[in-house]
């Protein structure tokens, strides 16, 4: 392993010095780069890449890196947001997942993008421990942006239940998902589950799924411990039926990401916040599996609160 | 009359209704032209503006043809709290157009927002920069809309008009979205964050009205305007920090800078030094510079405008 510092970012002259790390692996080719937190309330994705660290740490030591095959390991680009308890960059609160492919002349989160994209680009496959716009759990899955330059079906290497494929609205554009395909790389993001709060079982399961990746893909040799994955099923993300609020208050939530659901259950219900009668039962609009649940404990009239896969 | 454009309830108590003044003008029907601003909630000057001309159509509602509809507040949770973007959302409101009805309550509003503009013969959306950096009074049009927008934006009274290279992040704003669906939207920038400049409010509103009279809205004879400035980018010099520190300016914001003069200093407080000078990458006017004083390596100290076609 070779930790490198990517980018230095100085944060006034009352500060430390604030460094993006690079975590090196294996040999000189570039195969996979894998990136985590670009927004400071990625504290899940951050730990899984951590973990990625400690893991191919060891594997490294095991001699089950491929002598050619090189990885790359950012685990965060976010430590100035995380220590000031803010989800995008301070003081002019750009998102830095916005920013790509970057610009070295240009404002602090380009320099910043610029200098994470020059480093992951070229590499044959990306991955980012993303998370959504919106706050809330999904079930663990594979996501991509459909750029029409990537073959999707390399997603099912991870092992997971689902592979998302969203289409692109103008501001997908900016995003790394998208800028590494544009460039040739074939591009995943993996969800972890959670964000904000950290899920131990749930990362080691996304490390899991990225050394399987690393394996089939013959990054790794395959005497490499992991567990198994299972069978990935490709969906549209508009083909997911989006449950929205008719109503405002205080949310309470009956059931869980990956919980199966029939239609017509309650799947959570609003109550009055100063009088706690039920102003609405939210129901699920198919038989199927509870897809992203959304995290707010009071919640205004047309958000939308879950996505339900129909199964 | 004061119009609810959408309403929302809001977790507690509360519906968020984002309200226009309509005014309808006495002397028959004409074109509608719209005033927007509020979008990002710690842009002012736009304030001052809405506010004026509203009290100046209703003492000239008999000398007006067509339908002025004023909308002052856009995000008005961002503008009552002093937030730039959508509170609890995390977003800026610019880059959430045009909307839908079925991801969540901010995007709700805003499809209900370009509903309600759309259509319009004009619609002017005022931006104030931001905390950050102050500007001349300007409008910014995407180049793929120039030859329609340019002709319509030279008599607002602005000092420049900045035709500025497409990105397809700006696909979503509000002034793409109305753009790109046969509503001419302009997008006026002026001063800065969290201030009103009543100078920049009382030359856009005089430009308001001239703009109307020109469009066969107002029965008035016209108050004197000034040609604009048009520029492309090529023409515009950029200054950015390139160590972080506090920000000393040594030039007055639109004053005239030469080559290689200073603009001013990335000082350290801390031991004394001066960390870096910024120096003009041309010679020209000063039509941004940098308000705030605590500064990054990346963050924008100036543009400058050279040799520009009068
Ligand atoms: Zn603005």
């Amino acid at each position: 392993m070779n930790k490198k510092v990517i980018y230095t970012f100085s944060a006034l002259p009352y500060r430390q010095k604030i460094p993006v790390y690079g975590y090196y692996f294996g040999g000189k080719e570039k195969t996979v780069a894998v990136v985590g937190s670009m927004r400071g309330d990625e504290y899940q994705q951050m730990c899984v890449c951590a973990m990625l660290v400690k893991r191919l740490k060891a594997l490294e030591e095991q001699c089950f890196i491929k002598a050619d095959s090189g990885i790359v390991v950012i685990p965060s680009a976010s430590q100035f947001s995380m220590n000031v308890g803010r989800r995008f960059f301070p003081v002019d609160n750009t998102d830095i997942n916005r920013m790509f492919p970057g610009y070295n002349l240009g404002e602090t989160t380009q320099r910043l993008a610029d200098s994470i994209f020059s480093t992951v680009k070229d590499y044959q496959y990306g991955i980012q421990l993303a998370s959504y716009y919106l706050c809330g759990d999904f079930v663990p899955h594979v996501r991509a942006i459909e750029s029409g330059f990537q073959d999707h079906s390399v997603a099912d290497d991870f092992g997971l239940s689902y592979m998302v494929v969203r289409q692109p609205q103008p501001i997908d554009t900016t995003t790394l998902n998208y800028n590494w395909q544009v460039f040739n790389t074939t591009a995943f993001s993996v969800y972890s589950g959670s964000t904000s709060l950290v899920d131990m079982n749930q990362a080691n399961a996304s490390v899991d799924a990225i050394i399987r990746f690393l394996i089939k893909r013959g990054v790794i040799s395959e005497e490499a411990a992991v567990s198994d994955g299972v069978p990935t099923v490709h969906v549209g993300e508009g083909e997911m039926k989006k449950v929205q609020t008719q109503n405002a208050g205080l949310l309470h939530k009956m059931i869980k990401p990956g919980d199966r659901v029939n239609k017509g259950q309650v799947l959570g219900i609003i109550i009055d916040p100063y009088e706690a009668e039920v102003l609405e039962e939210i129901l699920s609009p198919c038989d199927g599996v509870l897809f992203f649940s959304r995290t707010a404990e009071a919640i205004a009239q047309h958000e939308l609160v879950f996505t339900v896969r129909e199964e | 009359m004061i119009q609810d454009v959408v309403s929302v309830r809001l977790p507690v108590g509360e519906d968020l209704i984002i309200q226009k003044n309509h005014i309808v003008g006495d002397c028959g029907e004409g074109p509608r032209i719209c005033i927007i601003t509020g979008t990002h909630g710690d842009e002012l000057e736009g304030q001052y503006v809405a506010w004026k001309l509203g009290r100046y159509l209703k003492k000239r509602i008999h000398k007006l043809r067509g339908v002025v509809d004023i909308y002052p507040s856009l995000n008005s949770l961002g503008v009552s709290t002093i937030e730039r973007g959508l509170p609890g959302f995390d977003l800026d409101m610019n880059r959430i157009f045009p909307g839908n009805t079925e991801s969540s309550a901010n995007e709700y509003i805003a499809k209900k927002i370009v509903e309600d503009i759309s259509g319009a013969d004009l619609a002017i959306d005022i931006h104030a920069s931001n905390i950050f950096l102050k500007e001349i009074p300007q409008i910014r049009i995407n180049e793929k809309t120039a030859d329609k927008l340019v002709p319509m934006a030279v008599h607002l009274n602005m000092d420049l008009i900045w035709v500025h290279s497409a990105a397809t992040v700006l696909e979503s704003t509000l002034a793409w979205s109305l753009n790109s669906t046969g509503t001419p939207c302009l997008v006026v920038e002026m001063g800065v964050g969290m201030r009103l400049t009543k100078s920049y409010g009382d030359k856009l509103v005089a430009g308001i009205l001239a703009t109307m009279t020109h469009m066969g809205m107002l029965h008035e004879p016209l108050q004197p305007v000034y040609p604009p400035i048009i520029s492309s980018d090529g023409f515009v010099g950029y200054v950015n920090a390139n160590q972080s520190g506090i920000f000393m300016p040594e030039k007055e914001h639109g004053s005239q800078v030469e080559e290689g003069e200073i603009l001013g200093y990335v000082a350290d407080p801390l031991t004394g030094i001066i960390r870096e000078e910024l120096r003009s990458p041309i010679t020209g006017l000063l039509f941004t510079l940098r308000e705030y004083p605590v500064v990054y390596s990346g963050s924008l100290i100036a543009r400058v405008l050279g040799g520009a076609e009068e």
